[in-house]
């Protein structure tokens, strides 16, 4: 008599994982240093919570945005270092990730959208389905539709990489290197305002995304992104 | 079979591990070897001090120079961050416009001297408009004026087993909590021979007020405003890391 659990195992490692190592283990790397870094980050904005666009910006003058919260100073001195220990831990991470993904062809078989669903249509038909609140079917919790997709390249390649520059931008000793770092982006201040903007556009996606993973069953989800594995056969939701 | 695998991957293991001890060693040796592990190198956040240090100081090993900008840039409200020392010593050299005032270099030097603000006005002058920004997030552009600091270790005739160039300020003893600009700091000697560090004693084109640092302030063009030590009173060069420590925060300012 076989158990179900066995056989449960059984089917899990004879079928191909539905994250390979690669993602699973950056993608929780990941998530620590992004954690790491927005409470570090925070700790930073509160001492000057005013926002300004070109070179310069100070009490004395006009702000772009003013942030409805406190000046606290201090915590802006001694969690900059965590800053910089979370931002150096999520660079590596993701230099690892770009690169094993091209290796293992991750981009190219799970992300890059095929031809067909390159269109209009079925970008609308994901996203109406997800607006009714429905969950991926059997399929389709098996693979990424067009919008993940597109929206995974995004994040890979557009959102960390401006976060990444717009930091860098901040640094006076980058930009005596590099000038053009902070120049194309309208100077000192307008890159700091970009870097907020950036991390308020990641907040935008990490809620989405872990409204999506609930819709998908968060802990079949969860447990999918630890072990690899989506249990078989069992429904769903 | 399995034993032979076992064995084999134990074998493995151990020798990458081996490697990687072996490789992490040298790298440490030859990044100390070329200075590039930062003072506040211990502990995890360490880690991240000295990657960014070493990246750097990489790739700043060349005289890159901080951005300079236009007469028409620059801000017409400068902040204050922390005015100047109301005690007596620091008010009667203001009084007296700083006649009495010396700077003290000392250290790992050939010739210890100390330097009148006159005497240091009389050295070669240079003038950058270059942007201050305070590692809260408020900034501003002036034009400073001063000596370079390359041009004072040149005349004191640093030792070449120099590592660090330590500010010393005014003692401030009624500072209070919120005001905190007042402090030692410490720059490597890429940053000390640096054509835009500079012993400041003029702001936009005057003498420099006393709440930006008169009589004279350290301006290091490519670190954030807290390695700009304000109402300089002593440089002392020296080749210890633990010479001077911050207590919390970070060392390096080119972030």
């Amino acid at each position: 008599m076989i158990s179900e659990a066995r056989v449960e195992a059984a089917v899990e490692t004879t079928s191909a994982p539905r994250h390979i190592a690669l993602v699973r283990v950056t993608h929780w790397i990941n998530v620590l240093s992004v954690i790491g870094l927005l409470v570090s980050g925070t700790g930073i904005l509160v001492s000057h919570p005013r926002l300004y666009w070109g070179e310069t910006g100070s009490l004395e003058t006009p702000s772009l945005i003013d942030l409805p919260v406190p000046f606290i100073i201090g915590p802006s001195v001694w969690m900059r270092p965590y800053h910089f220990f979370f931002a150096w831990i999520l660079v590596l991470t993701g230099m690892t990730y770009v690169a094993g993904s091209f290796i293992t062809q991750h981009f190219r078989k799970d992300l890059l959208p095929a031809k067909a669903d390159f269109s209009w249509n079925r970008i609308a038909g994901v996203v109406s389905e997800a607006l009714m609140w429905k969950g991926p079917d059997a399929d389709a919790a098996s693979t990424y539709n067009v919008v993940q997709r597109l929206t995974y390249l995004a994040i890979v390649f557009g959102l960390f990489p401006a976060i990444l520059w717009t930091g860098l931008a901040m640094s006076f000793g980058m930009t005596a290197v590099f000038p053009i770092l902070a120049t194309a982006l309208g100077g000192h201040q307008s890159a700091r305002t970009l870097h907020f903007v950036c991390v308020v556009l990641l907040l935008l996606f990490v809620f989405v995304h872990i409204l999506m993973v609930y819709l998908a069953g968060f802990w079949r989800s969860v447990r999918a992104m630890i072990t690899g594995y989506v249990p078989q056969g069992g429904k769903i939701r | 079979m399995s034993q032979i695998l076992a064995r084999r991957s134990f074998l493995s293991a151990g020798l990458a591990t081996a490697a990687s001890a072996s490789g992490i060693g040298a790298a440490v040796y030859f990044a100390d070897r070329y200075g590039l592990i930062p003072p506040d190198h211990a502990g995890i956040v360490g880690v991240g001090e000295t990657l960014t240090y070493a990246a750097q100081r990489l790739l700043t090993s060349g005289h890159s120079l901080a951005r300079e900008f236009k007469r028409s840039d620059i801000s017409k409200v400068a902040t204050v961050n922390g005015p100047h020392p109301t005690d007596e010593t620091y008010l009667a050299l203001l009084a007296d416009r700083f006649k009495n005032w010396r700077l003290s270099v000392e250290g790992l030097v050939a010739r210890p001297a100390s330097f009148s603000l006159e005497e240091l006005q009389r050295l070669p002058a240079e003038s950058h408009i270059t942007l201050h920004a305070c590692e809260q997030g408020w900034s501003y552009i002036a034009e400073w004026t001063g000596v370079r600091l390359a041009t004072v270790l040149d005349l004191v005739g640093t030792r070449p087993e120099s590592r660090y160039v330590v500010f010393e300020p005014f003692p401030n003893p009624n500072q209070g909590r919120t005001v905190v600009r007042s402090l030692f700091e410490s720059i490597d000697m890429a940053d000390a021979l640096h054509p835009q560090t500079l012993l400041a004693y003029g702001m936009n084109g005057e003498a420099l007020p006393a709440d930006y640092g008169a009589p004279l302030r350290a301006r290091v063009a490519r670190q954030l405003g807290w390695k700009n030590t304000k109402y300089l009173s002593r440089i002392v060069i020296t080749d210890r890391r633990d010479y001077y420590r911050k207590k919390n925060g970070t060392w390096y300012g080119g972030i």
